[in-house]
């Protein structure tokens, strides 16, 4: 086995069993710290997949604010806090986990997914591995680029799609923030006696 | 490590969240399953931004190489939107603490009673 299969069965069970930590697990905190767990072995499951970016992205946002968030959370919730304790609904909710975690399995190992070729990975990892600004016309004859139409490749890094092809998403995100702070200070501003 | 490796991992993590947000008592519990489920998104899309060809990616690539990031942009919007409701979510966790003086979803029933 090569050590990139070891790594990844590696991140991949410690993503898993912290995963069932977060959800079985009896005291909130720790519930909390094995979810910075799945956050950060996820991040190096994107390192994996040549998504450096997004890794780093993974751990400032979600390692860095959304499980502090939820630390505060936890810690001002702490007097009326019973644990992490099922409900009625646990049995048929764990059935239907596992009837979609089977659907799910089934639908990725039975898809004839259309992938990259082999002839062309080395032009693909060229726009896969990084910065594709800082990418020299040597690079681009070496993977087997013809360097008269290489304005497309030049064009299709992260920074370009959003700013161009996903300009649209990209300003309904920032929309959807402005919305969320308005909510957010609305929810917490204290009553006005009447 | 192969596209069906990666989506089973994130099937598993998808199903452990689902089963989080659904059978749990406590409102934090299901907020960081929801969490999950959305990670486990986010490794479906990277992982066939890295593995899967974009249409047309065989016949002229020059042209068609810009489609191949789609699924990590689609993830940077994800992370944002998580971002967003986790805040709200939160939010809403502490209006219900002040109100009600409690976090368990099971007691939870005054739209029901």
């Amino acid at each position: 086995m090569l050590v990139v299969d070891v790594v990844f069965w590696v991140l991949s069970a410690a993503a898993i069993g912290a995963a069932l930590g977060v959800v079985l697990v009896k005291d909130l905190f720790r519930a909390t710290l094995l979810l910075v767990v799945v956050f950060i072995t996820v991040a190096g499951l994107f390192v994996m997949l040549s998504a450096e970016f997004l890794a780093v992205v993974q751990v400032l946002i979600y390692a860095g604010a959304i499980a502090i968030l939820i630390i505060f959370a936890v810690m001002l919730t702490r007097d009326v806090q019973r644990g992490n304790l099922p409900n009625r609904i646990q049995i048929p909710a764990a059935a239907l986990s596992a009837l979609l975690l089977a659907a799910l399995v089934w639908t990725a190992v039975q898809t004839p997914w259309n992938l990259i070729e082999e002839g062309d990975q080395a032009k693909v990892d060229l726009v896969q591995t990084g910065s594709v600004s800082a990418v020299t016309d040597e690079d681009l004859a070496a993977a087997g680029f013809d360097l008269r139409e290489t304005g497309a490749v030049r064009k299709a890094g992260l920074a370009d799609l959003l700013i161009g092809e996903f300009v649209l998403p990209f300003e309904a995100v920032s929309v959807l923030l402005l919305a969320a702070v308005i909510g957010a200070l609305a929810l917490v501003r204290p009553r006005i006696e009447e | 490590m192969s596209l069906e490796n990666m989506m089973i991992v994130a099937a598993a993590l998808f199903a452990i969240g689902l089963y989080g947000a659904l059978a749990r008592r406590n409102v934090l519990v299901v907020l960081m399953s929801i969490e999950l489920m959305f990670n486990a998104v986010n490794l479906t899309l990277v992982a066939m931004a890295r593995y899967v060809a974009p249409a047309g990616l065989a016949e002229d690539l020059a042209r068609n190489i810009g489609g191949v990031l789609t699924g990590q942009v689609f993830a940077v919007f994800i992370i944002a939107v998580a971002a967003a409701e986790i805040a709200l979510g939160l939010g809403i966790v502490f209006a219900m603490y002040r109100s009600s003086g409690t976090i368990d979803l099971s007691d939870a029933t005054q739209l029901r009673n």
